[in-house]
């Protein structure tokens, strides 16, 4: 009862950010009629696909009741370093650029997996301080430099230029990333594992769960993914730079909170989480084509994150309000 | 858990000289003699009372946000919001002056903003309780600097009065005027944190919230009171970073979350909550001040100063945990 009454929650509640996405894209698409075109839509989706991408890793973490602030400097360090193997080998393959990148990454995010999961360091301390670290590594590994579009190979820019059944790549590493992420979450033990480690980490424990080591898990696959991320940014924008991604995190946890993840863990669902990842791409997308000034988009994004996390403690508080009820009857 | 209550019995235990040389400020002290040092073959000039005594002004504007950081910090909480706080009362008040609001209104109106910006924190982890202090303050990290950045856009406002840049660069008898005020806040602090009811409360919160609400202490009021000094202070960052840059604009103060957590850790306040005392946090101020100071002096560029104040906060947050643990074993040994 309580368990269908909590999925029945989940599901008003991702109707609900649909319904709200229906209605925000009516209303932008009335102010301009550019917005619904398929050429838009297109570019929409394309940008919005590293945002999914990385969303995934943010929920696996938060599912641990973890957090991961420093990926904006994982994505600019691990595109820094791909972005000058390039540069240094034209010749290398587009796969082993990508294979590169998602390595440096996953190394990063083994580092804070071990602060985690070995020395109980708080996760914002612990990717707060490597957020900095990694940051300041990508200045040092570049001097300071930039490495611009002329530097990279053709086919090293057409990762992210390029088409696959007509699709654009990024729309296509996405999809698997999901469609991959779907599988382990829903059918495999360590998946399942993941969830349990969040919503009681210590009856986790006791069932004997590896806690310490699914938590390392979780952050380095947010590493890695981190690093796909990177490399398929600096493929995008052909150049890499120090301040690349810088505060990007921010919007990845966003995007999840929007989508229904629970900061507080055990709480995430891939529908949700892709709900609410388009839906910060439409605001991203939108915001230019009304005219809004691109320096409202910060706060407007925030506010956004805080009405959501605000309604989705409303909503809750609701329902458990409804299932006390009936039980008193 | 179990770390907390040993170290709890080894504070109330009596007087001995082991326990008073085996503290982590003697550490501190270590540490920081070794920076100026350092400093001091770096450049010969550093270690003449001038520039020793003028060296802080420096760095000491992130400092009032260590105090009450280390109220939150020992709350067993964390506010990664105060860089934003700094850069929006900065520029409220740089842009209010510019409209044509006297000097001193600006300024006691940039007090207000970020005492608002402090409560609306409180506000939300009082009245929302389900929510953790993480999400949060990361919101209003974000709200607050997108306000910044809906008032100024990409510009900066200055052309503050003269006698506004005493605030950051003026000295009273040869010492700096912001080292004065650093002494005085930090007294008034040790005071609130180690000799007030408050105080306790707010140690005992940090062991156990739920044990000290049902002792009497009024825990809302706690939690409330601590953001608003954390926002309250990070307006007197604003008013001094301000005063000695001149100018505003909506990105200053990045960063300084971090910069400040950083000294809190590694003055000895543990990020569990329930330790921690005055000393260690201002030690600390001085050490990572010194040390970039000093690898500025060295000619290092600003992204090694950040790596190195990243790994500080990582080494100085594992360094306590062993200590704990080291601790532990040996009680339990014992």
């Amino acid at each position: 009862m309580a368990k269908r009454n909590i999925v029945l929650t989940e599901n008003l509640r991702e109707l609900g950010l649909l319904i709200f996405m229906v209605v925000i894209a009516v209303a932008i698409q009335l102010r301009n009629p550019a917005f619904l075109r398929l050429s838009n839509l297109n570019s929409l989706l394309t940008n919005t696909a590293i945002l999914g991408i990385l969303a995934v890793g943010m929920m696996l973490v938060l599912v641990t009741r973890g957090i991961d602030l420093s990926i904006g400097s994982t994505i600019a360090f691990s595109g820094m370093v791909t972005a000058l193997t390039v540069a240094g080998n034209p010749g290398l393959p587009p796969i082993a650029a990508i294979a590169l990148g998602t390595l440096v990454g996953m190394a990063v995010g083994m580092v804070i997996g071990v602060l985690v999961a070995r020395f109980d360091v708080l996760p914002i301390i612990a990717t707060l301080g490597m957020m900095n670290v990694v940051r300041g590594l990508t200045y040092v590994v570049s001097g300071g430099r930039w490495v611009s579009s002329y530097q990279m190979s053709n086919s090293f820019k057409g990762i992210a230029t390029g088409r696959t059944l007509g699709i654009n790549n990024l729309i296509v590493i996405a999809i698997a990333v999901y469609l991959v992420a779907a599988w382990f979450i829903n059918h495999t033990r360590t998946g399942r594992q993941i969830y349990a480690v969040g919503s009681n980490p210590e009856a986790a424990g006791i069932s004997g769960i590896p806690r310490r080591r699914l938590i390392f898990l979780v952050y380095s696959i947010m590493g890695g993914l981190a690093g796909l991320a990177g490399v398929l940014w600096v493929a995008k924008f052909a150049s890499a730079q120090g301040d690349t991604a810088v505060a990007y995190e921010l919007q990845v946890i966003a995007a999840c909170i929007l989508g229904g993840v629970s900061i507080t863990g055990g709480v995430g669902r891939l529908t949700g989480l892709l709900l609410g990842t388009i839906m910060f791409g439409i605001l991203a997308n939108a915001l230019p084509l009304i005219n809004v000034s691109p320096f409202w988009q910060m706060a407007i994004q925030g506010v956004v994150v805080l009405a959501a996390v605000l309604t989705n403690v409303m909503v809750r508080r609701n329902s458990e309000r409804n299932a006390l009820r009936r039980r008193a009857i | 858990m179990s770390d907390r209550q040993q170290i709890q019995i080894s504070i109330d235990r009596p007087w001995n000289w082991k326990d008073f040389f085996f503290q982590w400020e003697w550490m501190l002290v270590a540490i920081l003699l070794l920076v100026i040092i350092g400093n001091s073959m770096i450049s010969p000039w550093f270690l003449t009372w001038n520039t020793f005594i003028r060296t802080p002004a420096t760095f000491l504007d992130k400092a009032f946000i260590v105090f009450p950081m280390m109220f939150v910090i020992i709350l067993g909480k964390i506010d990664i919001s105060v860089g934003s706080t700094v850069a929006l009362s900065a520029v409220i008040m740089a842009v209010s002056y510019n409209l044509g609001l006297p000097m001193p209104l600006a300024m006691l109106l940039c007090l207000l903003v970020g005492t608002l910006g402090g409560a609306f924190n409180g506000f939300l982890l009082v009245r929302f309780k389900e929510l953790s202090f993480v999400i949060v303050t990361l919101s209003s990290m974000i709200i607050y600097r997108g306000i910044a950045y809906i008032i100024l856009g990409n510009q900066a406002s200055g052309g503050l009065p003269q006698w506004y840049s005493f605030l950051g660069w003026g000295e009273i008898a040869g010492i700096p005027f912001i080292l004065i005020c650093f002494v005085l806040a930090a007294t008034a602090f040790g005071i609130l944190l180690h000799r007030t009811t408050f105080g306790r409360a707010v140690f005992g919160m940090g062991h156990n919230p739920r044990t000290c609400r049902h002792s009497g202490v009024n825990t809302d009021r706690v939690i409330w009171v601590v953001f608003t000094l954390n926002g309250l202070m990070a307006a007197v960052t604003a008013l001094f970073l301000t005063s000695r840059m001149g100018s505003t604009r909506p990105n200053v103060a990045m960063g300084y979350e971090l910069e400040v957590i950083a000294m809190v850790a590694l003055g000895g306040v543990s990020t569990n909550g329930g330790i921690g005392r005055i000393g260690g946090p201002v030690l600390a101020v001085f050490i990572v001040g010194f040390l970039s100071y000093g690898m500025g002096l060295a000619n290092l560029q600003a992204p090694i100063v950040l790596v190195v104040i990243g790994a500080l906060l990582i080494l100085s947050v594992l360094a306590h945990r062993i200590r704990f643990v080291g601790k532990k074993k040996r009680n339990t040994a014992a």
